[in-house]
């Protein structure tokens, strides 16, 4: 800490005479040696993430001779691949918004005054656990429940309502978004509730003092301030639900077409005639998960503003 | 309380509990139509699979060589950065955040294509390839973890205090630095035991068989069985974020983070 606050008061007198300060100088003398205790971590990043990062870069844009071409790119905006990006997205972005919605005003019901203080600790208690369930037990868990032998079907059966002769089916797009909103609802849970705390209490009141209305305090003030925050959550709930892989490979068995279930069978089906495809595919999520990820940077920056 | 709440946070507890409550169900079913209920035979059904104990024993082994090395790996690089390199913090966090851009299934596919062809202790081992991508997973958890546990301790203190009694680097680290980031290091611990423990993308890619593997396998095969293993790992995921918020609590800290595996 210190040392921090030692470079934001030099930053500040850039313009003072060099002489006084003498640690400067000291301290970039022995800069050189004091890089050499990062480079086991360098090395390790360099070869457990960069460079297979940086393959399936270049790979996307090889032949099966190993050269240069955009072929595999182009495939990517033809039948069927454009339609796994389209499905991908599109789980991803109803999942993400009704996930934004819909955890926005669980956790306002949970952080609001009058709701019991213990609703709200329970609530992010279990958000921090479920935010974690996912994958293979989740999938089967919803099987168990929605299935067509599951729990709640048999209910709805016995009660003369079959909800797969409504046209619903846990294997289709409709239920794997159903299944992600379990994990998308806790994380924004967690992510939304420093948020909500930043509403002041003040606020609220000067604008009932104003003579303002319920729904105008949120048009003016409330939904305002939480909107950089509500996108920002929209954009990780996003990447969250794009990067999914296991739950939707268990629901569908592998049925349903997204980017990383197509990925995914290329290793593990024995149809891996062309391996560069598949890389291709893959940077294809990447560019769309970076995109995103520049958006979120400047949103959480604005959403900081009014974090206490 | 405001009729809205009671609505909207009944609306939550009926979604989040009806699964946990039907894979209950699945689990204490006969896998005879019309049988009363219940049995506990698909609990020891599971108990004598030779295959659970051995997949449940190779992620638990791989979740502890992910977490050691990722410590041995970090403790000293931020300890370092804290103390000497403040301008290189940034750099490290960013790199922290990149398995967020690259998810498992994009770094699957390229640490197949550069690894492929190295020697089997390494590519053919879960302990080797497995526990190299684990780490790397594990990344984020860490980091933010560690950085979190070291922001609240005094370094530069504690390492002149160590040193000027005639403390080596080595010693300081383990005797001094280790146990005050204690908790911020079991935080860290836990994140990455929960992600091992559910991995599901690299193992299957890379065909390792993993206890995620195994739960599959019997989703595809056994039902009931498939419910209580299923409990089993929803409790294993609650063991360890239950714990991970009890060290939170006592660090003072911020609540759990998300190590998901999907």
């Amino acid at each position: 800490m210190a040392d921090e606050s030692r470079f934001v008061t030099l930053a500040s007198n850039a313009a003072a005479p060099q002489a006084l300060r003498p640690d400067v100088t000291s301290g970039r003398r022995r800069l050189p040696l004091a890089w050499l205790a990062t480079v086991p971590f360098f090395a390790y990043t360099i070869a457990f993430l960069f460079l297979p990062a940086g393959s399936v870069l270049i790979g996307a844009f090889q032949d099966n001779e190993n050269k240069a071409t955009f072929a595999n790119i182009r495939l990517l905006f033809h039948h069927p691949y454009i339609d796994a990006y389209r499905t991908s997205i599109e789980i991803s972005l109803v999942t993400a918004v009704l996930g934004a919605v819909f955890g926005l005003l669980i956790a306002y019901a949970a952080i609001r005054d009058g709701t019991p203080k213990f609703i709200r600790s329970g609530l992010t208690t279990f958000a921090g656990v479920a935010a974690n369930f996912g994958g293979i037990p989740l999938a089967f868990a919803w099987i168990a429940t929605l299935g067509p032998l599951g729990v709640v079907t048999t209910w709805l059966r016995r009660a003369g309502w079959d909800p797969t002769e409504h046209g619903f089916q846990l294997f289709s797009k409709t239920g794997v978004e159903l299944v992600y909103m379990y994990f998308q609802l806790p994380l924004m849970i967690l992510v939304i509730a420093p948020a909500i705390d930043g509403l002041r209490k003040e606020w609220r009141e000067a604008a009932s003092n104003l003579g303002a209305k319920q729904w105008q305090f949120w048009r003016y003030v409330g939904i305002p301030v939480l909107m950089p925050s509500l996108l920002g959550a929209v954009i990780l709930l996003f990447g969250n639900a794009f990067a999914a892989y296991a739950t939707a490979y268990s629901l569908t068995s592998g049925t349903v077409n997204i980017v990383p279930v197509l990925i995914g069978a290329y290793y593990t089906g024995n149809v891996l005639d062309n391996p560069h495809l598949a890389q291709a595919l893959a940077f294809g999520m990447f560019v769309v998960l970076a995109v995103m990820m520049l958006l979120y940077i400047p949103l959480q920056r604005r959403a900081a503003r009014w974090a206490k | 309380m405001a009729p809205s709440a009671y609505l909207w946070l009944g609306l939550a507890a009926i979604y989040f509990i009806l699964p946990l409550y039907a894979t209950l169900a699945f689990s204490l079913k006969k896998n005879v139509a019309g049988a009363p209920c219940c049995t506990l035979a698909n609990y020891s059904w599971v108990i004598h699979n030779s295959d659970f104990w051995h997949t449940i024993k190779v992620s638990f082994v791989l979740a502890i060589e992910t977490i050691v090395i990722s410590l041995i790996l970090f403790v000293p690089t931020i300890y370092w950065v804290h103390l000497k390199l403040p301008r290189l913090r940034p750099v490290i966090a960013f790199l922290a955040l990149i398995p967020f851009v690259v998810p498992p299934i994009v770094m699957v596919v390229g640490l197949l294509r550069v690894f492929q062809g190295t020697p089997h202790w390494f590519y053919g081992e879960p302990w080797g390839f497995l526990a190299a991508a684990y780490v790397i997973l594990a990344f984020p958890y860490m980091f933010f973890s560690l950085d979190a546990g070291f922001r609240a301790i005094d370094v530069h203190t504690l390492t002149e205090a160590s040193q000027s009694l005639g403390a080596s680097w080595p010693t300081t680290l383990v005797k001094v630095i280790l146990p005050n980031i204690r908790a911020a290091a079991l935080a860290g611990s836990f994140l990455a035991l929960a992600i091992v423990m559910g991995e599901f993308t690299i193992a299957n890619l890379a065909a390792f068989h993993t206890f995620p593997i195994f739960l599959q396998y019997v989703n595809e095969s056994a039902g009931f069985p498939a419910g209580a293993l299923t409990l089993l790992s929803f409790m294993i995921t609650w063991a360890a974020m239950g714990s991970l918020l009890l060290v939170g609590r006592r660090r003072g800290g911020r609540g759990a983070m998300i190590a998901g595996t999907r």
